[in-house]
Formats: C-alpha cells, structure tokens, sequence
C-alpha cells in the first residue's frame, strides 16, 4: 500500500515541479523539459522488455500459467510504453535536430524493441490454444531478448557517423547535471517505475480473476 | 561414445536426406525460393535501369534479396510437416534434437543453393563488383549459418501458428535486423576491396551470432517441439 501513495506523491512531485523550475538545458530551452518524461518511459520500454524474459523463462521452466499472463502483461505495457517514448523522442527530435525521424542509434534501438513488441503480440494473436500460445510466445520472447546485445554492439557503428547531432543527447549523459534535476530526473525515473509495476499487477490481478470467473 | 556420436550423426543425416528426396519429388519450396529470388532481382534491376549504385547500395539491395527470399522459403520444412500431419510421427522416431539439426542442414543447403543462383545473377544483372572474394565468401558462409539458426527455430514457431506466411517475416525481421546490418557493411567491404584484416571485427560478429543463436535455439527447440 505505502509504495502506491509513494508512486502518486512521486508522480506529482515530478509534474510538478518540472513546470516551475527553470528548463534543464539552456541550449535547448523549453524543450529539454521533456527529458523527465521521456527516458522514464525508454526505461520503463527496456524494463518491461527484462520483465517479459523473466517471466518467459519462468514459464518454461515452471509451466504455471501465472507466468505466461505476466509475460503477456509486461509486453504489453511495453509496447504502450515504447509507443509514448517514440513519440515523445519524434517531438524532441523535431525541435532539436529539425525533423522528426533520424535514424540515430537510440532512435533506431527504439524502433526495434517497438518491432519486437509488435511481433510478439503479433505471434500471440496468432495462436488458439492457450499452453501452446504460452510456450512458443516465451520462447519468442528469450530468442528476442538474446539478439539486443548485438543490437547494441552493431546500431550505433552503423548510424553514429550519420548524426553529429547525436553529441546533444550524449551531454546529458555526463553527470554534470545540477543536482536539483538530477534529483527531479531520479524521482521521475523511480516514479514511472513504480507506476508500470501498478499497473502491471493490476493488469494481472484481472486477467487472473476473469480467468477464475469463466473456469 | 564413438558410436553414440555416430549413430546420432547418421540419425541427422537420414532426417535430412528425407528431406531433401522429398524436396526433389515436388521441389516446392526450392522453386518458390528461387523463382521468388529471380523475381525480386528483376524488379530492382528493372528499377533500377539505367543508374549505377554504388557498393554500398547493392550490399544492402543483395541481403534484401537472400532476406526475403528466404522469408518465403525458409519456414517451409516445418510448415510441410505440420499441413501433412506427419510430425507425431516424426516425434515418435525421432528426438527433438536430431529433427532440429537435421532440417536446420536441410535449411542450410537450400540457402546456399539460393546463393549460388542469386550471386552470379547479381554479378551479371547489377553489376555487382566483388574484389576480395575470400572475405565475400567468408561473410557469404557465416551469415547464412546466422540466418538459418535463427529462422529454423523461427520457422518452427510459426508452422504451429495459424497465420504462418506473414508472421514468419514479422518474427524474424527483428531478430536478424542486426545480423543482416552486419553483414551489408562486410559486404560493402569485400565488394570495394577492403584487406580480410579489415572486415575482421564484423567476421567476429557475424560468427558470435550464429554460435550464440545455434546454442539458443537447440535449447529452446524442445520447448516448441515437445507439446
């Protein structure tokens, strides 16, 4: 109960205050305000991403159905969640570097957990029975998950010479962040965390009892 | 232990020859593959026209090719089974190893069968210039070894899925994407000469692919083989 009410404190904390205090980068003005939303939810991308593996492999080993729902949820809401940071990285981009798709190595990696997620619920919906469409979607899942180390390793050789404009994202990076956005930054990081795994209980939680309710 | 290998080997081996007669019966997917291959060259080099591309675009435009043609071939050694109904009969005679290895080396001869047809037809169609043929055909090996480890499973998935021409292509894009990155820049490298010492780093990377993607899918095959 009390990391609810720490979620909702955070959360406002978060909007709050990102609106009264001054933009976190002076360059970029205005638009930079949208960094404590926008890698949040990136993150909450990846962690859903290490969720649904998880609870794939879980699920081989252990053959509950409890696992399957969870792989399912987190996929889900991480496609929701990559949905968002594509496309408040696409209204970033368009104000800093000019139009609203570069292909930079972030930009790309974005798109491809959003390709996976895509097939995966793809694959999901494409099977009828229940333990089948739970063993192959998790084994899709694992295969997915093994392949983004390469990902990272082999992206941005390829498109980092395309985009010097890429050292804008990059400074942000160094920590020479002021410590009141590091801070606010940290809160929004831990806070949209918190709210995926909300709403990622809630979801299973209704799966479970809608499931119990038809059986 | 000698003779268990052996007669694993020989196992592997009958699986793949079963194939591979009954391929030669109906030809079905060779056909498709190549006919698809031939198909999309024709449609590039006629768009193409008169333009001369350059290395890096026709490394990019061969692996579309050997991608898609692959996409519409590949998926079929599981598929075949599955619409003839005769995989319970496969897995009483077989351990889901053996099968798995056995059309994994069926899936590997059609693809170098396809390169064999789709790389002259390059050569002469598009003008596509190689320099250092030992680094092309070292990247030609590697990479189809990492293609096939990674759809056979793929392909296993979808035949037991309902919707299976379009989902193969959909699940196995993002799992090659990385592969298929590599492998247009050796590409690009061997067509414009680079030292075998120079396309080394993406050697490396294209042979951990497939060692990484071989161990994964023979573990995760059983999963998708047993129920």
């Amino acid at each position: 109960m009390w990391w609810k009410i720490l979620t909702g404190l955070l959360i406002s904390i978060v909007v709050i205050t990102i609106f009264l205090m001054p933009p976190p980068q002076k360059e970029l003005g205005e638009v930079s305000r949208i960094f404590f939303f926008h890698v949040p939810v990136a993150w909450v991308t990846v962690l859903a991403f290490l969720f649904a593996m998880i609870n794939s492999i879980l699920y081989l080993s252990k053959k509950d159905p409890r696992y399957d729902i969870q792989a399912a949820v987190s996929s889900k809401l991480g496609f929701l969640f990559a949905i968002l940071a594509t496309l408040s990285g696409a209204i970033f981009a368009k104000s800093a570097w000019g139009s609203y798709w570069n292909w930079d190595p972030r930009e790309t990696s974005i798109f491809i957990l959003l390709l996976i997620y895509g097939a995966y619920l793809a694959l999901r919906s494409a099977i009828e029975a229940e333990d089948r469409k739970a063993n192959l979607s998790a084994v899709y899942s694992i295969l997915a998950f093994i392949t983004v180390p390469f990902l990272v390793f082999v992206v941005p050789r390829v498109f980092q010479s395309l985009h010097p404009a890429d050292s804008v994202i990059n400074s942000r990076i160094k920590i020479q962040i002021p410590f009141p956005v590091l801070s606010i930054f940290l809160c929004s990081l831990l806070g949209f965390s918190l709210l995926f795994i909300w709403i990622y209980k809630l979801e299973v939680k209704i799966i479970l009892l809608d499931k119990k309710k038809h059986s | 232990m000698g003779m268990k290998s052996s007669t694993w080997t020989s196992r592997v081996s009958a699986l793949f020859l079963k194939d591979f007669k009954s391929e030669l019966r109906t030809r079905y997917s060779l056909n498709a593959l190549i006919m698809f291959a031939v198909v999309t060259l024709t449609a590039i080099s006629f768009s193409v026209g008169m333009f001369s591309l350059n290395s890096k675009v026709k490394a990019s435009l061969f692996w579309i090719v050997i991608f898609f043609s692959a996409m519409s071939g590949l998926a079929q050694v599981f598929i075949k089974e599955e619409e003839s109904k005769t995989s319970t009969i496969l897995k009483l005679v077989a351990s889901a190893e053996t099968i798995f290895a056995g059309k994994l080396l069926y899936n590997l001869i059609l693809l170098f069968f396809l390169e064999l047809i789709v790389v002259p037809l390059f050569i002469v169609m598009l003008g596509f210039s190689i320099l250092n043929y030992w680094l092309f055909f070292s990247v030609l090996i590697l990479g189809s070894l990492g293609l096939v480890c990674a759809t056979t499973i793929i392909a296993a998935i979808v035949a037991k899925a309902s919707v299976k021409g379009a989902l193969f292509a959909v699940l196995s894009f993002p799992i090659l994407l990385p592969l298929l990155v590599t492998l247009i820049n050796v590409t690009n490298l061997a067509s414009e000469g680079a030292s075998f010492s120079h396309g080394l780093r993406d050697l490396q990377v294209l042979f951990s692919y497939a060692v990484v993607m071989f161990v994964a899918s023979f573990l995760l095959f059983d999963f998708v083989w047993e129920e």
